[in-house]
């Protein structure tokens, strides 16, 4: 075995990516179609949360009917019976294809289900293939600010300056409204009758926990979007009518965009969540609650566009970092779940857990001063 | 055909391709990206065999923000580094140096992945049991996640199946259908509805969607036609060219090539990754399958193997020499674990759970799991709550295998009795009684800290009938050496045996119910220092018998009334069992398991069983259990 080498850390290494939350950073989203289309902004343009910035035409739901065995007819014969031919436009109840014999005392009619065109006629399987005029879709910014790439027939990347707050978990998708913290600190919970009718149009942050009822009454009273510290699993089962089996959200449809900030459960909201939110009471934010569970994750998001404190960080230099003694960590795990801390040490040796499995650990100083063990999975870096 | 049917090949080809032979290695390194954890495994050449020396782990990469698979990779290799203060990778950290120097690199380096959801496939036949499922094996077989089944009689009407096309992103398709000359009507009519949907892939976006078509030869003239533009056709033998025989292999072959071509290139990171490996990356289910069917190859016998992972939970069987993969997408101990949860429900997960627990927090405590898939539990509470979702997910993964592991349906078969024609409809193959072998792997079997834990979760789930030996992968690398086996076999053999396949021991489970309490069968052990250990077994009752690995003992079991010990009811089996570092179980808890319904009756008969067998630090767990 070779010698030690110096790009060797003499610190062990651990690499833990962690939710991140900043009071001012550039954020960069990249907005592209589902499908290749036209992007309708230039570089260097302005623009706003509802701005649409690309635009595509997506194939029309195509219908599929049994045109032969309607007219009576072996397959084969079927073209020679069309009245509409592969890509003539119809309209629905139009007769496309038509069996006529004996002088006209036999009449079959095949009528297009739907307004569009015909994609295919098979004499094969004798049926038709008709397609409703193309959908279009579009794509808007999302957060107001510069477009600062066009991905041409694709999408752009729109860069701002914000406050950038990653959730853990979210349900539903991209919205924007006004800030409405309804909690005065970030241990308490969002009660139903804190929800006010004035709510309606905003995004409400609340504290470590909310009810189902809360929920039901916020989007009763219509509040687009609630940001809070915890949520009971059982709570979001009957809210969602079934329970998420893995955690590929964003497609809800549930009247509001909820973001869990911390996990669930009830769980104090992290006071540097709680504090920067508080300080954009009142602005209008955008939220995403898309959430997609693996290694790199997508986790819900709020970003709050602001002109102060412009910083320049490298993403990639932050992906590189790793943890260190006097990282700040948040333990993600019992016995210490939800506990803020600071890397004391990184013991290379594996060490015993109470489950007698031996693990790569780490020590972290926990808020109130005490030191405490824990395996290095079990914790996450507060970005700074 | 199986390995056990054909015999071991090495890939020649990739052999030829090594930078290094392999007699000169010294060092090798694997790695499997998973869907959560990148895996990394350092093999090294001492006294002209080869051994497992050391293990790196770290997140995977490969969604969004990172979306470069290699820096897990450099992450769990860093580790390794760390360990062994050997370098691995080169100077600027960027790659893995090959070969080994004299002072820092390795000689060999593969991986597989499961990263990003794995392989992702839809497939379509005529018939949902004829050949529709023989697509499904076909895919499953190259290790694939198949996300759908589609099939002309399958009950949905074109619209609902066109629908769910375009909703699915897939990596690739499989078109089955027909025999050679037969009808081609058919397989144009699912072809209409696959055009019609026009699915998009997965990645890649702009490319081709690639479809194999492995259906009627007669009908590849049209379905050439059909297809053209829009689709990435690739034409392969039918692998059901008549109802009495299924031919997957080409399938499998070219799933394997698209594989390679299409979804790894466009996957993030994949191109660099796959710059730096002596072989081409093999799906984890595929490579894993290796490794379960070199453990029937060795021990010429039915095998029943499990890989329980992340996301997905993939079952093996080699039954016969027949070997039929099964991957569950959905059932898995972290990213997936409240799929679980979902499929198997509370109180079935609750049952295996010898302390109070209400409902509420159970479910915060696995969504907690499912949104932090990389922690570990670090409480003895937490270890308990998950195995006993390990347990119901395998429960789920083997139900699932069996929908898959059958007979050829549709074929004629000529009752001799009745002098009849019927066609074959067997539900599977799959009974516990016929399997003498269970392996297990996957993160949460390899590093239960009691190897009775694993034991227990396998026999849980699984429930062996009759004399069964039990072995898991010591620390996850069953994926490792099964990739490596391709090239340098050998190697892969030797490290397997010594180091990675752990012999946990032999239970033994004769089959039937009775009351609790009743004295259903005796046991009698001839044991090495030449006295014998004779066991009367009440049902209700589990016990172990020590017996260190590599000792083989006489056992003869004699069942009594309404009892089966695999010969028969009430016949005595006369067998030689196997030890292990669990040793020899003795199951009369019967068979079928049924759990006492009653909850403190449950709690009390689960306490028992776990002190019987050791299977938790006993101090903690009583005091868990009285809590």
């Amino acid at each position: 075995m070779s010698q030690q080498k110096k790009r060797l850390s003499k610190e062990a290494y651990a690499y833990t990516p962690g939710l991140k939350i900043k009071e001012a950073m550039i954020v960069s989203k990249t907005r592209i179609l589902p499908i290749t289309g036209e992007v309708l902004v230039e570089k260097g343009d302005m623009v706003d949360f509802d701005t649409i910035v690309a635009r595509a035409m997506t194939l029309g739901d195509p219908y599929i009917f049994e045109a032969a065995n309607l007219l009576g007819l072996h397959p084969d014969e079927l073209p020679q019976h069309m009245v509409k031919k592969v890509g003539d436009e119809i309209k629905k109840d139009e007769i496309v294809a038509q069996y006529i014999a004996f002088w006209g005392l036999i009449k079959r009619f095949v009528k297009s289900p739907i307004d569009g065109f015909i994609e295919n006629v098979s004499p094969l399987s004798g049926r038709i293939t008709a397609r409703e005029q193309p959908i279009p879709i579009e794509v808007k910014a999302y957060i107001p600010g510069e477009v600062v790439e066009i991905i041409p027939n694709e999408g752009v990347v729109i860069e701002t300056n914000a406050t950038f707050i990653q959730g853990i978990f979210g349900i539903g998708g991209g919205k924007h409204g006004r800030l409405k913290v309804i909690v005065d600190s970030p241990d308490e919970s969002i009660k139903e009758n804190t929800l006010k009718p004035e709510y309606k149009g905003m995004i409400v942050v609340g504290g470590s926990f909310i009810t189902l009822e809360a929920m039901r009454k916020a989007i009763e009273n219509g509040v687009i979007g609630i940001i809070v510290g915890g949520i009971d699993s059982s709570d979001l089962t009957k809210l969602l009518g079934y329970r998420i089996g893995v955690a590929i959200t964003g497609e809800e449809e549930i009247g509001t965009t909820l973001i869990v900030t911390e996990g669930f459960g009830k769980m104090g909201m992290s006071h540097r969540t709680f504090e920067y939110l508080k300080l954009s009471e009142g602005k209008e934010v955008a939220i995403n609650g898309a959430t997609q569970i693996r290694a790199g994750v997508l986790r819900p998001e709020v970003i709050i566009p602001h002109s102060r404190l412009r910083k320049v960080i490298s993403e990639s230099s932050e992906i590189v970092g790793g943890m260190k003694s006097g990282t700040s960590v948040r333990i993600i795990r019992e016995p210490y779940f939800g506990r803020i801390g600071t890397v004391v040490s990184l013991p290379v040796e594996l060490q015993k857990a109470e489950t007698e499995s031996l693990v790569r650990v780490i020590e972290v100083n926990i808020d109130d001063g005490e030191i405490v063990m824990v395996p290095r999975a079990n914790v996450e870096i507060i970005e700074e | 055909m199986s390995i056990v049917q054909r015999g071991w090949v090495e890939d020649e080809d990739s052999i030829s391709k090594l930078k290094i032979k392999r007699d000169k290695m010294r060092y090798i390194l694997a790695t499997d990206v998973g869907s959560t954890t990148t895996k990394a495994r350092f093999f090294m050449k001492t006294n002209e065999e080869w051994r497992y020396v050391a293990s790196g782990e770290a997140p995977s990469t490969v969604e969004t923000p990172y979306e470069d698979v290699t820096m897990g990779v450099l992450n769990a290799v860093r580790e390794i580094e760390e360990l062994l203060r050997h370098q691995i990778m080169n100077d600027k950290g960027t790659g893995i140096k090959i070969p080994f120097d004299g002072e820092k690199g390795v000689d060999l380096y593969c991986t597989t992945s499961s990263a990003g959801g794995g392989l992702q496939m839809t497939v379509a036949g005529n018939i949902s049991s004829m050949t529709a499922e023989s697509a499904n094996r076909a895919a499953l077989g190259a290790g694939a996640i198949v996300m759908d089944i589609m099939a002309t009689d399958d009950g949905r009407p074109d619209y609902t199946k066109i629908t769910r096309l375009r909703s699915l992103r897939p990596d690739m398709l499989v078109l089955a259908g027909g025999t050679d000359g037969g009808t081609v009507k058919l397989v144009i009519e699912m072809s209409e509805v696959i055009r019609a949907a026009k699915p998009k892939p997965r990645f890649g976006k702009g490319y081709k969607m690639p479809l194999i078509f492995a259906g009627n030869k007669e009908a590849r003239p049209e379905i050439k036609e059909f297809f053209a533009g829009d689709f990435d056709l690739s034409i392969v033998d039918n692998l059901r060219p008549s109802l009495e025989r299924e031919v997957i292999e080409p399938t499998r072959r070219a799933v394997h090539e698209l594989f390679m071509e299409h979804v790894m290139s466009h996957a993030p990171g994949y191109t660099r990754l796959a710059g730096w490996t002596d072989l081409d990356i093999m799906p984890t289910p595929a490579a894993e399958g290796l490794a379960i069917q070199l453990i029937a190859y060795i021990n010429k016998s039915n095998v029943l193997g499990v890989g329980l992972g992340g996301a997905t939970t993939n079952v093996y069987s080699i039954y016969e020499g027949r070997f039929v993969r099964s991957v569950s997408a959905n059932l898995g101990m972290s990213y997936s674990i409240c799929n679980v949860l979902k499929e198997s429900s509370i109180e079935n997960i609750k049952r295996w759970i010898p302390f109070e627990i209400n409902d509420k927090e159970l479910e915060n405590r696995l969504y907690n799991k499912m949104i932090r898939p990389t922690t570990i539990p670090q409480t003895l509470e937490e270890l308990v709550i998950e195995h006993a979702v390990a347990r119901e997910a395998l429960r789920l993964g083997l139900e699932h295998h069996k929908s898959i592991a059958t007979r050829l349906k549709g074929v004629k078969v000529v009752d001799r009795d009745l002098g009849d024609i019927r066609y074959e409809v067997e539900e599977t193959y799959i009974k516990m009684i016929n399997f003498h072998i269970i392996a297990g792997t996957g993160g949460l079997l390899s590093h239960a800290p009691r190897r009775a834990q694993s034991f227990m979760i396998l026999t849980d789930a699984f429930q062996p009938e009759g004399i069964t030996k039990l072995f898991q992968d010591s620390v996850f690398m069953m994926p490792h050496l099964g990739v490596l086996s391709t090239v340098y076999k050998d190697a892969a053999w030797n490290i397997f045996d010594k180091d990675c396949l752990v012999r946990l021991g032999t239970i033994i489970a004769p089959i039937g119910i009775a009351k609790e309490g009743e004295h259903v069968f005796d046991v009698t052990l001839e044991m090495p220092d030449g006295n014998n250990v004779e066991v009367k077994m009440n049902f209700g009752e589990i016990r172990r018998i020590p017996l260190p690995e590599g000792n083989e003992v006489r056992a003869v079991i004699s069942p009594r009334r309404g009892f089966d010990a695999g010969s028969g009811p009430k016949i005595p089996v006369t067998s030689d069992i196997s030890g292990g570092s669990v040793g020899v179980v003795i199951d009369a808890r019967g068979r079928p398991l049924i759990l006492p319904e009653e909850t403190e009756e449950r709690k009390k008969k689960l306490a028992e069983w776990i002190h019987s067998l050791e299977m938790y630090p006993p101090e903690q767990i009583t005091k868990l259990m009285e809590k």
